[in-house]
């Protein structure tokens, strides 16, 4: 018999082509997604040696970033966006690649249009010039973010090469207290181990509260393992995982799902396999989190005070924390409830799906957005768009006073014209809280949906738990 | 040829931690198609005041630190996004090394494919070559890839560590694509024995 694996040594073991002595491995990748901002420069590159794209077959595109969320039967206004946009349309027409451009029905954010077409399935291996393609390994795939180069190298061979990871476990057990999403539970991991806590570590996410979240809550959780500095972040696959792949355009059919699925459920764990690291979480001591400087380690549960210089050990760290609320304008030992807040974002690949939007519209309904608070909600994807309207969420998000947009990355990372302004709190369902990342001079708070939601409402953050009887 | 072998040169110290790409370069300037002239949005808010005019307290402007190959900076350097406009601008901006506590794994990989040398030394270390760069900043740090060694400017010798294969491709000017086209007969084995051969 051979040695217990972990999930990660399995599919890795799995798709290693060849193994240089001393040195990284050749390792085969079943699919590649491609974007506008993060492969011109690869596919010129292939352009200036000759060579074709190997796998035109198991590359698909998409455009997100640069994409404006606003009326589409418009022309892109910014030229730069629209340079980026013709250029990643002619080189997949040039070499065959599948384009879901947003003329067409499945465009969407990179990381939404993978699960929800069924190109993300258990045992995969699969990247993008993304570093949140770490949302497909809620599925039990492989998935990490690369460089363009690495991109370049992926379309010419359809491979990569890796050095393994470390692995590190990740058990979350319990129930998640009620108010508590996949988003705290990821913000609260984030807090408790650090933006470099798992660098050069592949996560394994397990326990009773993690089981316990469906794909979308496995999907918002593994996308922010690189907020950790995890390559990858995965979920071992289940029933959960196969009812959702069922029936989705690029998964398996009929028979061979099934068959399918028998080989997926062999994607776990061994009992016996060792993690090079090993964390374990108790759900109860999780509540509804919000982060409060400028990287998403630095988070709080929502109920407690603004950290204290005296909290933290060293003088960098006390330096750090406090050029960190000097810049979020918070003031040390104060409540962050309460926190006045401009602009409301919902939307991103951490938190744009339906499970989403339905949480953000149960606290909308019937309520109207803060008379000074812009609140925009972004679908992820054209599907999305479809379904929140056929189920009414999108009249929902407009009677509040929401602007209602076409899909897309959008505020997240600000490139499409979808900007805070300088100095303004956003309260965001996205995934980094950087200086500048939603615009110059922008502070981001990120929270869960239903807690953007509740803050639109408010015009303040707020503790969803209790928002209300204290309104 | 693109390749890394030694270095001497002056360094310019930016001692803090968690730096993230959207910091390196805000994603605003990743409309581009092209790597040329990213050097000019390097930092760029850290650089620049709201009407795009260079900061009189901008280290990266400063006469001071002109004409410095080397970056100095804290534990995990690069954090955050994959773009690779991230090494680009440091590359184009004239940067060939950075000295760090620690670096992003993204970034790391994404430095070292475009002979950016990332060179991790323990935190005192860095701390004091910082500290050391900052009173004198003509002092010059000596860079050996074929030897692992950073030579500082007391004369103090530091072995660093880097993967063998990535060395060699630094030090000879190996590309990953060449090398692993190479291997197209096993590439193409490995996909005949599992069926993932493309469907024609």
């Amino acid at each position: 018999m051979s040695a217990p694996k972990t999930l990660y040594e399995k599919i890795w073991d799995a798709h290693v082509v060849h193994q240089t002595e001393g040195g990284p491995a050749i390792v085969y990748i079943d699919r590649h997604l491609i974007h506008e901002v993060t492969s011109p420069q690869a596919f010129s590159g292939l352009a200036a040696r000759g060579i074709p794209v190997r796998r035109p077959d198991l590359t698909t595109a998409t455009e997100d970033h640069s994409i404006p969320t606003t009326d589409r039967s418009k022309p892109i206004e910014d030229e730069a966006a629209r340079t980026q946009l013709a250029t990643l349309a002619e080189n997949c027409r040039k070499h065959g690649i599948t384009l879901f451009d947003v003329a067409s029905n499945h465009q969407g954010i990179v990381h939404v249009i993978g699960p929800e077409l069924g190109l993300t399935q258990p045992g995969m291996t699969m990247v993008c010039g993304d570093s949140h393609t770490s949302t497909h390994g809620a599925f039990g795939a492989l998935a990490f973010g690369i460089g363009t180069s690495e991109v370049e190298l992926v379309l010419a061979s359809q491979c990569l090469l890796q050095a393994p990871s470390k692995t590190m476990e990740i058990r979350v057990e319990g129930t998640l207290p009620l108010g508590v999403t996949a988003k705290d539970v990821i913000l609260y991991i984030i807090s408790k181990i650090g933006v470099g806590g798992a660098t050069g570590h592949v996560i394994e996410y397990t326990g009773s509260a993690i089981r316990s979240l469906s794909m979308e809550g496995r999907m918002t959780l593994c996308n922010m393992s690189i907020e950790a500095g995890a390559r990858a972040g995965m979920v071992a696959p289940d029933e959960v995982t196969f009812a959702y792949l069922k029936d989705k355009p690029f998964a398996p059919q009929g028979e061979a799902f099934e068959t399918a699925c028998q080989r997926w459920r062999e994607l776990k764990t061994d009992v016996g396999a060792k993690y090079d690291t090993q964390v374990i979480l108790q759900a109860e001591d999780i509540e509804p989190m919000v982060t409060y400087g400028t990287h998403p380690g630095m988070a709080m549960k929502i109920s407690a005070m603004v950290p204290k210089k005296d909290d933290f050990n060293t003088l960098q760290e006390q330096e750090e924390l406090l050029a960190a609320l000097d810049y979020m304008k918070l003031e040390p030992g104060h409540p962050i409830a309460g926190t006045p807040i401009d602009v409301v974002f919902i939307g991103s690949c951490t938190n744009s799906r339906m499970e989403d939007l339905r949480a953000a519209a149960e606290v909308l309904a019937d309520k109207r957005v803060a008379s000074h608070v812009r609140a925009l909600v972004v679908p992820g994807s054209a599907e999305i768009k479809r379904q929140a309207e056929a189920e009414g969420l999108s009249q929902i998000f407009l009677d509040a006073g929401c602007e209602w947009r076409e899909p897309g990355c959008s505020m997240c990372i600000a490139m499409n014209g979808d900007v805070v302004a300088p100095g303004q709190a956003c309260a965001s369902t996205s995934n980094r809280n950087f200086k500048g990342r939603q615009g110059k001079g922008s502070r981001t708070f990120l929270v869960s949906p239903a807690m953007a939601a509740a803050a639109a409402i408010s015009g303040r953050l707020v503790d969803i738990r209790t928002w209300e009887t204290h309104a | 040829m693109n390749a890394f072998t030694t270095l001497t040169a002056t360094a310019l110290p930016f001692l803090k931690d968690d730096i993230d790409t959207d910091q390196i370069i805000p994603a605003r300037f990743l409309t581009g198609t092209t790597k040329a002239g990213l050097g000019a949005k390097l930092f760029y808010d850290w650089r620049y005041d709201d009407q795009g005019q260079i900061k009189a307290e901008s280290l990266f402007d400063s006469t001071r630190f002109q004409g410095s190959q080397i970056l100095i900076a804290g534990h995990n350097f690069g954090c955050g996004s994959s773009r690779e406009h991230a090494p680009w601008s440091l590359k184009d901006f004239g940067f060939r090394a950075i000295i760090a506590v620690s670096f992003a794994d993204i970034f790391y990989n994404n430095a070292l494919k475009n002979f950016l040398l990332p060179i991790a030394l323990p935190e005192a270390v860095v701390q004091h070559l910082a500290q050391t760069i900052e009173q004198d900043p003509s002092q010059t740090i000596t860079v050996n890839l074929a030897e692992q060694c950073v030579t500082l400017p007391n004369q103090e010798q530091h072995h660093f560590e880097i993967n063998a294969f990535r060395k060699t491709c630094l030090l000879e000017g190996l590309d990953d694509i060449a090398f692993v086209l190479a291997h197209l007969p096993q590439i193409e084995a490995y996909e005949k024995a599992l069926g993932k051969t493309a469907a024609l």
